[in-house]
């Protein structure tokens, strides 16, 4: 695989992940448990389709096929979507969605940070916005996930379970393959053992406050990187995708 | 009893200079109930708004759309909150006005009991929905309750954008493919009579408005509001190419106004009445919701009061 290759595939890895999440949230909306969340949470969203369509038109000229944000979003099949498991996971109560989220802020947050120093100009000026959004995610997730670990004891057992049901999918976002380990040489990705590290950190502290347990890992999903997702991406697609395949080449 | 009486003539009076009324004013019962239902019935239509609009976040057909929409329906659920903090200075929690709503005691606007069925919907919701909205809201930016008149003022601050990407969205579909003009034509077609129904009854069978202007909590009439949408859209049809499904709609010379057909005021009341085609599943989504959010809320007061407890005693 060429170096352009390689990074054209790294940017769709990062570019995926947000782009399935804020799908994701965009199905809480007018549903959320209280106003506010529905705000906070379209709020997530918004930031996530932001910093994915960076992403998305980058890879686009990378590619140079002249594929723009939006041939890359709707007009590629499952198998071509690089995001993680993780993202892909259905709302549940919100306590999944919330654990979920934090899961995946827990990670973005230092690969963000990492990001700022990418030998990529235009992968460290993206993430020079997303840092700030990152850390804002972050707190919000947080704070939830210590409301339900010390919260009430149904909250609190809700809280874990979906700790305990989502920790299997933070192994796909901790995967080096081949391309990783391209990306890193060449000073555009941060060694993933140094984000896993930040990550490690950021669970125990909130955790404990929480007084939740951190899951062991048992058996750790992979394959989100490679295009080999759950059964649920292919109705995300059959949804987002929707339109753009039922009139082809139309505008909107 | 005189002692009401002067009261009443100094808070006329105050509302005769133009001068605003506010929360710890004295007013009139019938004046603090009619805005109490008015003000919480607005709140109620800003959340149950978003929900023919989020029908279609996932589905929308280009990453900027889907942007705009959720910026869109963001701003939505903050007017809902403005709202109902301005319908709680006149003493009410937003708890029981909620409850209320839930319960199917309370009204919201009944446009939104109409389903959202293709994406153009989306540009007609944004068009039309929002675009008579705004005729009733920048009227409601000068009305004599001071904190109403304020939430008004934030919120068509962001209107006139929800009014701009329907309309966008309808021009970009009009000059499309031809079955994306067919979509545009055919939302406008479901559209704009419960658009035009949005302004409520006629002067002639409206019961609180008399009392309304009075006390200048409105300070335009129903139809005259109607008119002036209809002036206004009639034009921005034409310059998209799309036709305004009224068989008697023409250019009046003498009046400068259009003329236009009759509303069918028997489909209104019905869909008042709870019989429209989506007021089920509206008061449905909304109870699920809460009730489902019944844990989330309680963890966090739960949560709440344990800070506080571990605060006091260190
Ligand atoms: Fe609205
Ligand atoms: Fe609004
Ligand atoms: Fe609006």
């Amino acid at each position: 695989m060429s170096q352009t290759n390689a990074l054209f595939t790294y940017t769709l890895r990062l570019a995926d992940d947000l782009l399935i999440l804020s799908h994701r949230l965009g199905e809480w909306c007018g549903h959320g448990p209280v106003l506010e969340e529905d705000i906070a949470l379209t709020n997530r969203a918004l930031d996530h389709i932001g910093e994915a369509r960076n992403l998305l038109t980058y890879a686009g000229e990378l590619e140079g096929k002249g594929r723009t944000e939006d041939d890359l979003a709707f007009l590629r099949p499952e198998r071509q979507f690089l995001n993680t498991k993780l993202v892909e996971q259905p709302n549940g109560d919100y306590a999944h969605t919330i654990v979920r989220s934090f899961l995946f802020d827990a990670y973005h947050l230092p690969l963000a940070e990492a990001l700022l120093k990418s030998s990529d100009a235009q992968l460290a000026a993206i993430a020079g916005k997303a840092v700030k959004e990152a850390q804002y995610h972050l707190r919000h997730s947080s704070d939830w996930l210590i409301r339900f670990g010390d919260g009430t004891e149904e909250s609190h057992q809700r809280a874990q379970a979906a700790l305990d049901n989502l920790w299997t999918f933070t192994g796909d976002l901790f995967t080096q393959d081949e391309v990783h380990q391209a990306m890193v040489k060449a000073g555009v990705a941060p060694d993933l053992a140094k984000i896993k590290a930040a990550f490690d950190a950021t669970v125990d502290t909130v955790l404990s406050e929480a007084t939740l347990n951190r899951p062991t890992d048992g058996f750790m999903a992979s394959g989100g990187r490679q295009g080999k997702h759950g059964e649920q991406l292919g109705f995300i697609l059959a949804e987002m995708q929707y339109l753009q395949r039922a009139y082809p080449g139309a505008t909107w | 009893m005189t002692d009401v009486k002067n009261l009443e003539d100094l808070f006329q009076a105050k509302i005769d200079a133009e001068q605003k009324i506010e929360p710890k004013d004295w007013m009139p019962e019938k004046y603090r109930k009619n805005l109490i239902r008015q003000i919480s019935q607005h709140a109620h239509s800003e959340v149950v708004g978003m929900l023919p609009e989020g029908n279609w976040i996932g589905r929308a057909p280009s990453l900027r759309r889907k942007a705009i929409l959720l910026a869109k329906v963001q701003d939505e659920a903050g007017h809902g909150l403005y709202l109902y903090s301005a319908a709680e200075t006149l003493g009410t929690s937003r708890e029981q006005t909620i409850d209320d709503l839930l319960s199917g005691k309370a009204k919201y606007s009944s446009i939104f009991n109409y389903p959202t069925l293709s994406w153009a919907d989306i540009g007609a919701v944004g068009w039309l929905v929002d675009g008579a909205a705004i005729m009733n809201q920048v009227m409601l930016c000068r009305t004599s309750y001071g904190p109403y008149a304020r939430a008004m003022v934030r919120i068509c601050k962001e209107e006139s954008f929800h009014q701009r990407q329907g309309y966008e969205i309808m021009a970009v579909l009009a000059q499309g493919t031809p079955e994306q003009k067919e979509m545009a034509q055919d939302a406008l077609n479901r559209w704009w009579w419960p658009s035009l129904m949005m302004f409520g009854p006629t002067d002639a069978n409206s019961p609180h408005s008399a009392e309304s202007m009075k006390w200048k909590i409105k300070r335009q009439s129903n139809d005259e509001l109607r008119q002036t949408f209809i002036d206004r859209t009639v034009q921005q049809a034409e310059v998209i190419g799309l036709s305004i499904p009224d068989p008697d709609l023409k250019w009046n010379e003498a009046t400068q106004h259009y003329d236009w057909g009759a509303i069918d005021w028997a489909e209104f009341n019905n869909v008042v009445a709870g019989n429209g085609p989506c007021n089920k599943e509206r008061l449905t989504a909304r109870n699920k919701a809460h009730d489902e959010g019944a844990w989330v809320r309680e963890a966090a007061l739960a949560h709440a009061a344990k800070k506080a407890k571990k605060k006091q005693a260190a």
